[in-house]
């Protein structure tokens, strides 16, 4: 007995001993390549929903073609990898693995756990515009990332049920508060919404935040050089607030991927999330994707107007330890081309390339228009959680839903005194 | 972690089969091949106990006084105030972690709350409900074998599985309650696991629903254990039902009543794999177990400060043990 309870308080050292394999699966790619610079290069992969693990491996496939590299995914489902990442890297990572542009991955290129790639991004640098490497590049001014996709995170709709009930697309914070009452009189829940898993209602203070008060503004905040007792952050909430009786209530009880299915079904009528998610689960549930479509969240801020957004980028990184960086960097720089991008999108059918002048014949319309509305935005954030110290933006998660429990003023005050004085405990 | 249900755990058997005659120097008449069979017996379980147990906790209470994100290495300088938290990593940070998990750490006085309120639910309604269905089937009702399957099923099924299927009894829209209530519309669904103020209490009828089996069953065996004599005798001397059990078969079953005292406490400091299904405790779910587990597993290690939680975590742990295993010693000696 005595031994269970210490062994459960003792559970806190043997870190990396925790890695759990679950889920885990591996496969090599098909076409042979001869192994060349010593054996088959592993590659960890949290592309685990099933579209995505065949489009990941449809690039694999594509990579071993073009550099003669035998690569062996290792897939791991999201949740695990992203929670053992730091085990994973310090035990036996794979030589390549899947992981978030920005502070995210700032964070770990500053601990020394993955490898530079200045070399591999003098060679694919001419692909990349320079948003694109500022995302890739760690503290110390290297890079360490080559991205492959990103996704806006937008208020998406179903088109035959906007035309059905004459609504219009807003584009001022009236104009969308206006249209919410409207559908909540038509008996429809106006904006579909879901917090469950704590990180999705992240995105709703994000763009808040950069629509009140700009994107520079957000990010010294993200950096905790503005305090979170800020006037401003009060705005912010203030605005939710005022938004709140038009969302799906019990948010904190359901999980997004339901939210989606409300909108599929047209009992809400829209929805503020990535395509990421949204678009993939309407191809996951085979509701109608041609009838989805979406609008930039509207303006609040007339200095700021539409001009940012968060459009999280995915790419992939090596490993301090990997035993082929040759080969893995091979690898690297033909991810790194528009061609790898298109081979990969083949199958995803809801995020973007970041290639510049990127051509890919598949793409569908929300794709199209995503790509050219993340080109309209002067500056894209990453969102809350790969902006942000992690342990902030775990900090952020339960103030968050405490507030959507709560949205009175007098919480919002208390909350936001709460994430300050997390603030400064994580941030010193 | 299993709990032994004998009724009384002789520390070490081996000590207790020493010669009845024992004399003040009476290991040392053992003979060699003894004392190697002795040395074996306790030492390689002392050895693994130390090994597995007792450094890891150690290790943790000396993790609580650093601020480490688990990548590098340990030093003992001391943390320097307002660096980012990249350069101010495996540092010596004093008693910080513990001011800051009671000052500033939302989470920590609700968890330590519900740990509380947990216990509670086990102790006033988990154990007295398993000790009902144990008399119950115990006095031989029809169909008590059934019965006896039915509760004993969900502790053959693991927590998080518990939670797993409970989640369709919940889920907002399409959960049996609400359906059957009628109340699973857009706007009328209670939420039964994402709303703060009721969470808890949806859980814990999880974990009671669990925990009585478990209780019945521990309480099946002590009444087997209890001496027919002694009933018929509390017949002839004319007490009702109720005054046997509660005057006789009752006090004759404290060696199980401790036992069980003892499991449902630690089952409700360790209770964690319901609330991990659920939601990952948080929102209302916040347990000490889960705190720990979120702060060091994850992409967010904070490994002192979960660890400073860990510790205080053992700390709680350590006071129902040290009484248990002061009654089991005191009860040793006075044999």
């Amino acid at each position: 007995m005595l031994r269970g309870i210490a062994g459960a308080a003792g559970l806190a050292v043997v870190s990396g001993g925790l890695l759990t394999a679950c889920d885990s699966s591996s496969s090599t790619s098909s076409s042979g390549g001869g192994g060349k610079k010593g054996g088959p290069i592993t590659f960890g992969s949290n592309y685990s929903d099933p579209a995505a693990k065949t489009a990941f491996a449809a690039l694999c496939t594509a990579a071993t073609k073009s550099t003669k590299s035998k690569i062996k995914i290792n897939t791991v489902d999201h949740n695990s990898f992203q929670e053992n990442i730091t085990s994973y890297l310090q035990g036996t990572p794979d030589d390549l693995f899947a992981w978030f542009a920005g502070y995210r991955m700032q964070y770990f290129a500053a601990q020394g756990l993955a490898q530079p790639l200045d070399d591999v991004w003098d060679k694919i640098g001419s692909n990349f515009g320079p948003a694109a490497k500022k995302l890739s590049t760690g503290l110390d001014g290297h890079q360490y990332l080559v991205p492959l996709y990103n996704y806006p995170w937008v208020v998406h709709y179903n088109k035959s049920h906007f035309a059905a009930k004459g609504y219009k697309v807003p584009t001022t914070w009236d104009e969308y508060i206006a249209l919410a009452k409207k559908m909540k009189g038509d008996g429809i829940v106006p904006i579909a919404f879901a917090d469950k898993d704590g990180w999705p209602a992240l995105g709703t203070f994000d763009i808040l935040n950069m629509r009140i008060n700009g994107f520079d503004y957000h990010t010294k905040l993200m950096k905790h050089e503005i305090p979170w007792t800020d006037k401003g952050v009060t705005t912010v909430f203030e605005h939710w607030a005022e938004l709140m009786p038009y969302m799906q209530p019990g948010a904190n009880g359901r999980i997004w991927q339901d939210a989606a299915k409300t909108l599929e079904a047209k009992k809400a009528g829209m929805m503020f999330q990535g395509t990421n998610q949204v678009a993939a689960q309407y191809v996951t549930d085979k509701a109608n994707l041609d009838d989805l479509d979406f609008f930039t969240f509207p303006a609040i801020n007339p200095a700021y107007g539409q001009d940012y957004m968060d459009a999280p980028t995915d790419g992939f990184m090596l490993s301090k330890k990997a035993k082929n960086s040759t080969a893995a960097k091979d690898v690297l720089e033909y991810i790194g081309s528009g061609a790898a991008e298109a081979t990969y999108l083949k199958t995803d059918q809801w995020d973007v390339g970041l290639a510049t002048g990127l051509k890919v014949p598949t793409y569908n319309a929300i794709q199209k228009k995503s790509v050219a509305e993340i080109a309209k935005c002067k500056a894209v954030g990453q969102f809350m959680d790969r902006d942000a110290d992690p342990a902030m933006a775990t900090a952020m998660i339960s103030v968050i839903q405490k507030f959507i429990g709560d949205p009175s003023t007098g919480n919002i005050a208390k909350l936001q005194k709460s994430a300050e004085s997390q603030a400064k405990a994580i941030y010193s | 972690m299993s709990s032994s249900t004998r009724t009384h755990a002789p520390v070490a058997p081996a000590v207790a089969e020493a010669p009845a005659r024992r004399r003040r120097r009476g290991v040392r008449r053992m003979s060699r091949r003894d004392r190697i069979a002795v040395a074996l017996l306790l030492g390689i379980p002392l050895l693994i106990d130390i090994a597995f147990v007792w450094v890891p906790a150690l290790g943790t209470v000396a993790l609580s006084f650093f601020k480490w994100n688990g990548v590098g290495s340990l030093s003992t300088k001391t943390c320097q105030p307002n660096l980012p938290s990249i350069l101010n990593n495996g540092c010596m940070d004093g008693v910080q972690n513990f001011h800051q998990a009671a000052s500033n750490y939302p989470a920590f006085w609700p968890a330590v709350w519900h740990n509380l309120i947990w216990l509670g639910v086990f102790v006033f309604i988990a154990t007295p409900l398993g000790m009902l269905f144990a008399v119950l089937i115990d006095r031989g009702i029809k169909g008590s074998r059934m019965y006896q399957s039915i509760l004993f099923l969900p502790v053959m099924l693991s927590l998080a599985l518990v939670g797993i299927i409970w989640e369709f009894m919940y889920s907002q829209n399409l959960g049996l309650i609400n359906t059957v209530i009628g109340r699973n519309g857009s706007t009328n669904a209670i939420d039964w696991l994402g709303d703060p103020h009721i969470n808890l209490w949806a859980v814990l009828v999880e974990a009671t629903w669990r925990q009585s089996g478990y209780v019945m069953v521990l309480y099946l065996a002590g009444l087997k254990a209890v001496d027919p004599t002694l009933r018929e005798a509390a017949l002839v001397d004319g007490a009702n039902a109720w005054q046997t059990f509660w005057r006789v078969v009752f006090p004759v079953m404290r060696p199980i009543n401790i036992v069980i005292m003892v499991v449902t406490v630690i089952e409700s400091l360790r209770a964690f794999d319901l609330v991990y299904i659920t939601n990952k405790g948080i929102n209302g779910l916040e347990l000490l177990s889960v705190l720990v587990t979120s702060n060091i597993v994850g992409e967010t290690q904070r490994v002192g400060f979960g660890s400073a939680l860990g510790v205080v975590l053992l700390v709680i742990s350590l006071v129902p043990i040290t009484i248990f295993l002061y009654q089991t010693f005191r009860r040793e000696e006075s044999r």
